[in-house]
């Protein structure tokens, strides 16, 4: 039988990376609005950091997700609604890679190295191409609001779930069972 | 006509000596530092009167004036704000001139440049050391130097802060000269 939460382990890192998905996004489309300023490098910098906090995060939890797996979806739920759920997670866990992913790439192809926290230097993913980074700008915009309407979508199906069907999958991420 | 020919004869030992820029193969780069992140530029248009010989390090001269139109940057709205009067003002300072007339030896191939660096108005006197090596009919000349960018005002009001943009600006110069 499967258990009825999640990891603690997979229980932090979903929380952790909430709070930071949503701090980096709103970072990122406030310093894209901003004319190149001594304010504008460090916001993007600290954007550029905690995407690759995002990044690593994720892997952890790919590989948490592979070591300890889910929980079971309430029984309540149509096999079209259990699709439809597991679904949602892949395409949250594929955007989390892509938006990261797309990030630093684009960094590369701008001929900004990424440096984290002014002191670890990360390799480049490609050469310097202006081409390939207006490409890659649009590509993670794009994906990035996308992310965004699928958190969107997550928050609200949680919310039906324990707001109107009232069957306790929210305590699935909670850390003390009641 | 006999003082033509002699005045020309006169000048000609000078003339001879002027050792030609090969544009092609030379370069000057910079680069900065913003929050950690090495960032690379460049100046492509400049022009170099130079005459060096390193066995008459006396006699020998440099003079070389820079575009500051020319710069460039990895993003173009970078190259846009540095060409604006808080970087390099290129509207009222379109150049930059380093004037040196001080070499010194340092090691074998090893020299040592003094002379003047004008940029943005301000005149300061600086020291490069640079290596020189013959190659055939080419003389090349490679060096590294850190400037202060804010010695200049390069990088004025808000950009003052060092924290994201270092004060000390690599200046990395190679100079491809062809020898008469």
């Amino acid at each position: 039988m499967a258990a009825k939460a999640y990891a603690p382990l997979q229980v932090c890192l979903h929380w952790l990376m909430a709070v930071l998905i949503v701090a980096t996004f709103a970072g990122g489309v406030y310093v894209a609005g901003l004319s190149l300023s001594p304010a504008k490098f460090r916001y993007l910098a600290w954007h550029k950091w905690a995407g690759f906090a995002v990044l690593l995060l994720v892997i952890m939890r790919l590989a948490a997700r592979l070591r300890y797996g889910a929980p079971a979806l309430p029984g309540h739920m149509s096999p079209l609604a259990q699709g439809a759920a597991h679904a949602g997670h892949l395409a949250l866990y594929g955007l989390m890679l892509a938006v990261p992913l797309t990030g630093w790439l684009m960094s590369s192809a701008k001929g900004i190295p990424l440096v984290l926290f002014t002191v670890v230097p990360v390799p480049d993913l490609v050469a310097a191409n202006p081409e390939l980074a207006e490409r890659l700008a649009f590509w993670h915009t794009l994906l990035a609001y996308t992310l965004a309407a699928f958190i969107g979508l997550h928050v609200l199906a949680a919310l039906k779930h324990h707001y109107l069907d009232r069957d306790g999958l929210l305590f699935r991420m909670r850390l003390r069972q009641p | 006509m006999k003082k033509q020919i002699l005045a020309l004869a006169l000048c000609l030992p000078l003339w001879a000596q002027a050792q030609v820029l090969d544009a092609t193969a030379s370069r000057l780069d910079f680069t900065l530092t913003q929050m950690g992140v090495p960032m690379k530029g460049s100046f492509r248009a400049f022009k170099a009167e130079v005459n060096f010989d390193p066995a008459k390090l006396a006699a020998s001269r440099a003079d070389i004036r820079i575009a500051t139109t020319s710069i460039a940057l990895p993003a173009a709205d970078a190259v846009n704000e540095a060409k604006k009067p808080d970087w390099f003002d290129v509207a009222r300072y379109p150049e930059a001139r380093f004037v040196a007339g001080q070499f010194k030896q340092l090691a074998p191939e090893r020299f040592e440049v003094r002379g003047k660096l004008t940029l943005k108005g301000v005149t300061r006197e600086i020291a490069a050391p640079f290596t020189a090596k013959v190659q055939g009919k080419k003389l090349l000349i490679d060096g590294v130097l850190p400037v202060s960018r804010l010695a200049f005002n390069i990088g004025d009001g808000s950009w003052r802060d060092t924290e994201t943009v270092s004060d000390i600006v690599k200046l990395n110069f190679r100079l491809t000269l062809i020898q008469p």
